[in-house]
């Protein structure tokens, strides 16, 4: 994989992503739930930023909504130039395909699949030629250690494993912007922090813009550079990371 | 996604759940086995109709009468079109016309008369008819016991079975005719000789040399039509025996005795228009009462048929009675293949269930293809696939096993037939089309059949598919 690393901020210095007024309000019965109510925010290219809250707090709804795996009530989510309110389903996959990748707390492998299957799926949806394919999946399991293990099933492998295939196939169609909804949420602290790694070496290298939700606040001190904290779908805080050396590696503290 | 990795994909995902996919498959295959087996029944019979019929030679046979005759075979056609055309004698120069006529093989004088022939010095009394040396090559003629005519005017006979069966006193009960063999016929009656008594026509002239039976020369002429009648034996040897009815078409009037048509005419039978022309004194030389008219290909018998009416006679082709039994066919046909896919329709049933059935199974992971960006079109054309990839398998199995079921039908049948000492037949034919169109049918099926599943999984909601566990 060939990213240009650190471009950290776009030619024309517009932010990566740019929310404004975003709400996403849905009906449970009678109730009226407002999972994000009026949020506006701004996240500039190569920022990793953690968006932190206690459960329901809209969070989770938020990065689907960035994702364009969900639409908005109303408001803008401009992702790269585009409003996702405005795409339709095609482009809206698209956008998933190409700009975003994603990785969730149950590692969302398709447990059929071998690891190399998992993998090359995007690839597919690409319509990436099928000799290309095959040397971009071993490139892309090797980056995250699990070249011996192609041929796996999800099953066969460990919670940090299948998290690791996960990351390669997020990022298999080189995106600019990584989006984890509690990436280390069913690890043990061990693997966690080699996830947590391999995200932060996404960041420095190749210059992604990362978002990741948890609910750790330890977590987001740890590794992320701003941190904005939501509660009942708004904007409650958000400001720069002030713990020391929080973008470097966990070694040359 | 490409076509290519969407089939791979689409196979990979069948063989997953390959039992509850395979039964599926089954289910389409039987379909498809009864709707190809029940056709190629009906294809079948209507092939075992058509080939008897073919077998009577008269498929490329027009036959021509004169709208003068009161006996032509399509009285109802002659009242309605009797004034569109002039009525004309069927002389030779009419013959001539017609045989010059676009795809007509050849034209020739349908010469019958009935009379009495003796065999072991007992006299039988049928229709005689010419036969021209064409005839030769009819499937009534080839392959017979004995030979055809050695020349076009040989002194010799080929009989219809159900004479020879008369000659040797030989009469089994009306549909029990084909229990005995032809080949048992010719033994005792090949080589024997016959002889045929007949009344000549003479012309006026030469008729003093003879003993006249019966003068019917019109009152007020010296014209050529005037001739006299003598009583002639002519012996004739019997060379075949045909096991099939070439003259099946004149029904009631059919020749049993066949001679050649050369021999015929120059015999000059006394032909039964010729008394009639005689009584209406038109005719000033010998009219025929029928023309057979060959033509080079059945298809184009409708055509030659018109041509031939417009010259002013009337016609009258096998494919006219046939046209009702065609029509059989197409119904019957119809009906069984509306059976046949009942059955398909049922498998199809199951292809949706077995699709919504996956749908459920897989809706996370329809979630999570389309969180890592397939789009809806990609899922719509996943489920596609595996529809369309369980209707071609099905169509392949089911015309195989559909063959398979028209054979053991077919085999279980000629055995019954040969228990009852009959002689096999196939009823039962699957071509290539059927194959074909057969394997198409189930797939376009399984296709419909896999538009609602696909439908279903491509609007599927991510997050929701995504919180399923």
């Amino acid at each position: 994989m060939t990213l240009n690393s650190n471009s950290s901020s776009s030619p024309n210095g517009a932010p990566a992503i740019r929310i404004v007024d975003l709400c996403r309000h849905y009906k449970m019965g009678e109730a009226l739930i407002r999972a994000v109510d009026g949020v506006s925010l701004q996240i500039q290219p190569g920022e990793f930023v953690a968006l932190l809250g206690s459960s329901g707090s809209g969070k989770s709804s938020l990065l689907n909504l960035i994702a364009g795996l969900d639409r908005p009530t109303s408001g803008a989510v401009v992702v790269e130039d585009r409003d996702l309110a405005q795409l339709s389903r095609e482009e809206l996959a698209k956008h998933r395909l190409r700009t975003v990748g994603m990785v969730f707390q149950s590692f969302n492998l398709v447990s059929r699949m071998t690891l190399a299957e998992n993998v090359d799926l995007p690839l597919r949806f690409a319509e990436v030629d099928r000799g290309q394919r095959q040397a971009l999946t071993r490139q892309a399991l090797e980056r995250v250690g699990l070249g011996a293990r192609m041929t796996h099933r999800p099953s066969e492998l460990s919670g940090g494993e299948q998290q690791r295939a996960a990351l390669a196939r997020a990022l298999i169609n080189q995106p600019k912007l990584l989006l984890a909804d509690e990436p280390t949420g069913n690890l043990d602290s061990h693997t966690g922090t080699e996830i947590m790694n391999f995200i932060r070496e996404f960041n420095q290298s190749l210059g992604m813009t990362i978002v990741m939700v948890t609910h750790e606040r330890a977590l987001a001190e740890r590794y992320a550079r701003r941190m904005i904290l939501l509660a009942d779908g708004k904007l409650v805080d958000d400001r720069p990371n002030t713990a020391a050396n929080a973008s470097l590696p966990e070694e040359q503290r | 996604m490409k076509t290519y990795d969407l089939s791979e994909l689409a196979l990979r995902n069948l063989r997953e759940s390959s039992l509850r996919n395979s039964l599926t498959t089954i289910g389409i295959s039987v379909g498809v086995a009864s709707l190809v087996a029940m056709l190629s029944l009906g294809i079948g019979l209507q092939k075992l109709a058509t080939r008897h019929l073919a077998k009577s030679g008269l498929f490329d046979t027009v036959v021509v009468t004169s709208r003068r005759d009161l006996r032509g075979f399509n009285r109802e056609d002659q009242r309605s079109t009797a004034s569109a055309a002039e009525s004309r004698t069927l002389d030779e120069p009419a013959r001539q016309e017609i045989e010059s006529l676009p795809d007509v093989l050849e034209a020739y004088p349908d010469i019958r008369f009935i009379t009495e022939l003796r065999y072991q010095d007992k006299p039988h009394l049928t229709m005689v008819s010419g036969i021209p040396d064409s005839a030769r090559s009819n499937d009534a003629f080839t392959g017979i016991p004995g030979s055809f005519f050695s020349s076009e005017t040989a002194p010799e006979v080929i009989l219809q079975k159900s004479f020879a069966l008369e000659l040797l006193g030989k009469t089994p009960p009306p549909g029990h005719e084909d229990d005995i063999p032809v080949g048992d016929l010719a033994k005792p009656l090949l080589g024997q000789e016959l002889t045929m008594r007949y009344a000549q026509r003479v012309s006026a002239p030469e008729s003093a040399q003879n003993t006249p039976v019966k003068s019917g020369a019109s009152d007020e002429s010296e014209s050529d039509a005037a001739y006299s009648v003598i009583s002639r034996e002519q012996k004739l040897k019997i060379v075949g025996i045909s096991d099939l009815d070439p003259d099946s078409m004149r029904g009631a009037a059919r020749a049993r005795v066949f001679l050649p048509l050369k021999l015929a005419q120059e015999l000059r039978v006394m032909q039964p228009s010729d008394v009639r022309d005689s009584m209406r004194g038109f005719s000033k030389q010998p009219s025929y009462s029928t023309v057979s008219v060959r033509v080079k290909n059945p298809k184009n018998v409708e055509a030659v048929e018109q041509a031939i009416k417009k010259l002013g006679f009337n016609t009258f082709s096998i494919l006219d009675a046939t046209r009702s039994l065609r029509q059989f066919f197409a119904v019957l046909d119809l009906f069984l293949g509306i059976f046949g896919s009942l059955a398909l329709a049922v498998a199809s049933i199951g292809i949706v269930n077995t699709l919504v059935m996956a749908i459920l199974e897989r809706r996370r992971e329809i979630g999570i293809m389309k969180a890592i960006g397939a789009s809806d079109s990609d899922v719509k054309k996943l489920f596609f696939a595996e529809a369309g990839a369980m209707g071609l398998l099905g169509g392949v199995v089911g015309v195989m096993l559909g063959w398979a079921i028209g054979h053991v039908i077919n085999l279980g049948t000629n055995i019954y037939l040969k228990r009852q000492a009959l002689p096999p037949e196939t009823f039962w034919s699957v071509p290539w089309w059927l194959v074909g169109a057969a394997i198409v049918f189930a797939f376009i099926v399984s296709l419909v059949s896999g538009l609602y599943p696909a439908a279903r999984a491509a609007r599927l909601d991510p997050v929701q598919a995504l919180r399923y566990e």
